[in-house]
């Protein structure tokens, strides 16, 4: 912890600097801060996992007694709720956190105790909505409206314990912690640049996040007008949403989806950012198209924020304002598609390396193009008008989230843990984990698909024994057990490699960002003296002074 | 399950709106899956073909070509053209528009049952909507209170039933068949019972239930029903269903008029037996725990008599 804060903590008391607990929870070293946004999302991670599992088992068989629809609705609102909201947002930010300054050369964020403030206040939003799983009593419980809280199912009439009120303050806190942390990244992207480090040589980690803290500016107020529009109707009664009172039930969906799409992205981008480091370093080669990857992620940003309503073809607004989404939403798949072709282009020629950083990369690079292309066929409103609301949503979903955000996630870990910690993963745990993951998650989630277009509803917490649904259903739930065992195994690589892992040194991957020109873990204080800044990849110009990116460039 | 269609695939349509969706999905998805092979055929070429050999020399470091940028961004965005241009006709062909003309019939939805209402001959059914094979019903879905979906995956597209702003759906069956639906808006404890069947009949068959539904069933002659009539008036039955030709007439629950004639109870959750329907009433949690149906207590012989009845409700 920084002598400062110790001061400031202590108010002159004589104060114990081994106490490890409080310099943990005091701390507004950004270092400290991003490995607690990752740990406190793992947590999240594992709780958002078991709901899954339950769900699954739930559905193993048809007309099952496992868990009561009560119960079920509960936990497929709180599995939405946490994955969305306390584990991909906060994980990304966690990394956004911890390699920011890094990457820019900078010693810590522009506003170290906003920083900690953001942290805090998004954890003790998540313990609020898990609380309320404690608020047991005839009408007790979890929010069990799902994880968008459609009015008015989500009204006092239709919602009548607390759950949902717990919903919308939990969101509250958390939406207000992911606004500030996001204002901080952007104001340490602008300002806190190293000399040198202009915005076109900013590394495409950073670059996404730019954008990403940008479009959570734009959009997270969004959410947090409506929550506070829902708590009005519920404790005040107003009707925003209650058609029953002269308010509009679709109002809802609009406000929701007009965070809700471009917080889908939120959920991407900085993912993008991970692959675009990952991908280069081992093939040995610079990203492929580094000014068409960061202006594609600037035109995905845009669009996300007019396509909302493709979220809302089935309610009927009629079919020009269909068409408008439609094309918006189809629209955005070039920008993707760019990114795509870039990713894979740039191990064209190169030495590919397979660690299992490298291999979650390309899991991602498959997984995702197809999460992308059932997104471009539900965009199609004809198509999305059979299979919206059905399972074969949740495959698409999925598809994007876990075999885009997830697989992108644990490419950063393995990636990054050796700066964090100063230890290696271990590879041989990590490619057991790797191929347990890509297998339990296709098993899991392709036959979805399928399920949905045979008519299986989303949401439901049982079906009837139609032909093939009760195979399939079985299939997807062993599945998602042998997901459950590759975090097993994930987590017991991160416990063995923090204790006899190989050490790391300042750069095991040879790659060319700053963080890498630091020690591992780095220093209380970032830098004694950061390396010139002449292009994209300082790294790598040190390194051969006589073949600088620049150099290359200029000659051609 | 009673019998109904067996493959309820969207891929398996029996109306004309149904098959241009099934048509146009089958285009796009050959389509993507196209662009899924390249994806991949790349990929795994390129991870073998520059894979990390011992004694490779350092790469070439190369750092994009402006040509192949333009080319990936423009053919893409040629191809999603012609995809809205496919679309814009599908959404004409298989949701055509409704103009000035009056539904058919009345669709509301309830949680977590369904209530059709024909507007021209007056009958009210649960559950189960019954149509003239190739004529195209118009319906008017409402809803009761919170948002629910319409959707029978062979016949149309789904349409969002959402309270204070009315939808209308095309509703047509090729041919003669029983067609499975669901409720596809989550809208409650119970949204995984919210299922409907639709009845497709030929015309004379379809004119023939319609006559059938609006005959007053007659008071029953047997002891055991007659009991369970004064039973259904005297218990609170009576204060939420409606059955014609008696006192009972609220619609908070489904119309019961025709119960005996139905397929199914509780809107899918189980098949329209005696037994079935003496469980149900006994404690509807057996079937569909959190329902809106109370359980009233009700002794054994009540039941007994109680089913007597109903089953006389042809």
């Amino acid at each position: 912890m920084k002598q400062a804060a110790r001061d400031e903590l202590s108010g002159g008391i004589a104060f114990d600097p081994q106490d490890t607990w409080l310099e943990w929870i005091a701390s507004i070293d950004h270092k400290q801060i991003g490995t607690m946004y990752l740990a406190g999302a793992f947590v999240f991670f594992l709780a958002g996992g078991i709901e899954a599992l339950l769900m699954r088992t739930q559905l193993i068989v048809p007309n099952n007694h496992f868990l009561s629809p009560e119960v079920y609705n509960q936990i497929f609102t709180m599995h939405g709720t946490t994955m969305v909201f306390l584990v991909l947002v906060p994980m990304l930010i966690g990394f956004s956190t911890y390699l920011v300054p890094l990457m820019i050369g900078a010693n810590d964020m522009a506003f170290p105790r906003m920083n900690a403030l953001s942290f805090w206040v998004q954890i003790m939003g998540g313990i609020l909505l898990y609380f309320s799983f404690m608020t047991g009593g005839v009408n007790g419980g979890a929010p069990a409206a799902g994880w968008f809280s459609y009015a008015p199912l989500s009204e006092k009439a239709y919602s009548l314990g607390p759950g949902v009120d717990y919903w919308a303050l939990g969101l509250l806190a958390i939406g207000v912690g992911t606004l500030t942390a996001a204002i901080n990244l952007v104001v340490t992207i602008i300002c806190m640049r190293v000399p040198g480090m202009t915005i076109q040589r900013l590394p495409l980690f950073v670059w996404m996040t730019l954008v990403n803290s940008v479009l959570i500016v734009t959009a997270m107020p969004l959410l947090n007008a409506a929550l506070v529009m829902l708590l009005i109707d519920r404790q005040l009664n107003a009707h925003f949403f209650n058609p029953a009172g002269g308010g509009a039930a679709l109002l809802w969906q609009d406000v929701f989806w007009a965070f809700g799409h471009p917080e889908v992205y939120i959920m991407i981008l900085p993912a993008f950012g991970i692959i675009s480091e990952v991908i280069p370093v081992f093939s040995g080669k610079p990203i492929y198209g580094y000014e068409f990857v960061a202006a594609s992620t600037l035109a995905i940003a845009f669009l996300s924020l007019a396509v909302w309503a493709h979220h809302m073809f089935a309610v009927g607004l009629g079919h020009a304002f269909d068409l408008f989404f439609a094309g918006s939403s189809m629209l955005i798949a070039i920008p993707t598609g760019v990114k795509i072709f870039n990713w894979t282009s740039t191990m064209w020629g190169g030495r590919v390396r397979f660690t299992t950083a490298m291999l979650f990369s390309l899991g991602f690079l498959v997984m995702f193009t197809i999460g992308g292309l059932s997104g471009v066929a539900v965009a199609v409103v004809p198509i999305d008008w059979q299979v919206t609301d059905t399972y074969f949503v949740v495959a698409h979903i999925h598809y994007v989230l876990f075999g885009g955000a997830v697989f992108a996630l644990f490419s950063g870990v393995y990636y990054w843990f050796p700066k964090m910690s100063g230890r290696l993963l271990s590879e041989q745990w990590g490619k057991a984990h790797f191929w347990l993951t890509l297998i339990g998650f296709n098993l899991t989630f392709l036959i979805q698909h399928q399920l949905g277009l045979l008519g299986m509803p989303r949401r439901v917490f049982t079906y009837p024994a139609l032909p093939g649904w009760e195979t399939m259903n079985m299939l997807s739930t062993i599945g998602a057990y042998l997901l459950g065992i590759s975090v097993l195994v994930f987590i017991w690589n991160l416990w063995i490699s923090l204790r006899h892992g190989a050490v790391a040194g300042d750069n095991p991957w040879g790659a060319w960002t700053l963080e890498w020109a630091v020690s591992s873990p780095p220093p209380e204080r970032n830098f004694a003296r950061v390396p010139p800044v002449h292009g994209r990849r300082p790294l790598w110009d040190l390194a051969h002074p006589d073949r600088a990116d620049e150099l290359v460039k200029a000659k051609r | 399950m009673p019998e109904y269609s067996a493959n309820a695939s969207v891929f398996h349509p029996l109306s004309p709106a149904a098959s241009a969706i099934s048509a146009l999905f089958i285009g796009t998805l050959i389509f993507l899956a196209v662009i899924l092979a390249l994806v991949t055929f790349l990929v795994i070429w390129f991870i073998i073909r520059f894979r990390d050999r011992p004694g490779a020399p350092e790469p070439v470091q190369t750092y994009g070509w402006k040509a192949l940028e333009i080319a990936w961004t423009v053919i893409p965005a040629a191809c999603l053209v012609v995809l809205f241009i496919f679309m814009a006709i599908t959404m004409h062909r298989s949701d055509p528009p409704v103009g000035t003309r009056t539904p058919d019939l009345i669709v509301i939805a309830h949680q977590w049952w369904w209530e059709a209402e024909y507007l021209q001959s007056g009958v009210v059914a649960a559950n189960e909507i019954h149509i003239p094979v190739g004529r195209p019903l118009l319906l008017e879905l409402r809803s009761g209170d919170v948002i629910h979906d319409f959707w029978v995956p062979q016949l149309a597209r789904k349409v969002d039933v959402v309270p204070g702003h009315p939808n209308h759906l095309w509703l047509e069956a090729s041919i003669p068949g029983t067609y499975l639906g669901a409720c596809a808006e989550f809208c409650g404890t119970e949204h995984a019972w919210m299922r409907i069947f639709v009845v497709a009949q030929a015309e004379p068959e379809f004119e023939q239930w319609v006559r059938q539904q609006l005959v007053i069933p007659p008071a029953p002659s047997a002891e055991e029903a007659s009991k369970g009539a004064a039973i259904f008036q005297k218990r609170t039955c009576a204060n939420c269903h409606t059955i014609e030709g008696t006192a009972a007439n609220q619609r908070i629950g489904p119309d019961l008029t025709h119960l005996a004639a139905r397929r199914i109870i509780a809107a899918g959750a189980a098949e329209n037996t005696p037994a079935n329907l003496s469980l149900w009433l006994k404690d509807p949690d057996i079937f569909k725990p959190g329902s809106h149906m109370p359980n009233l207590k009700l002794k054994n012989d009540e039941v007994r008599a109680l089913v007597a009845y109903l089953e006389t409700l042809k």
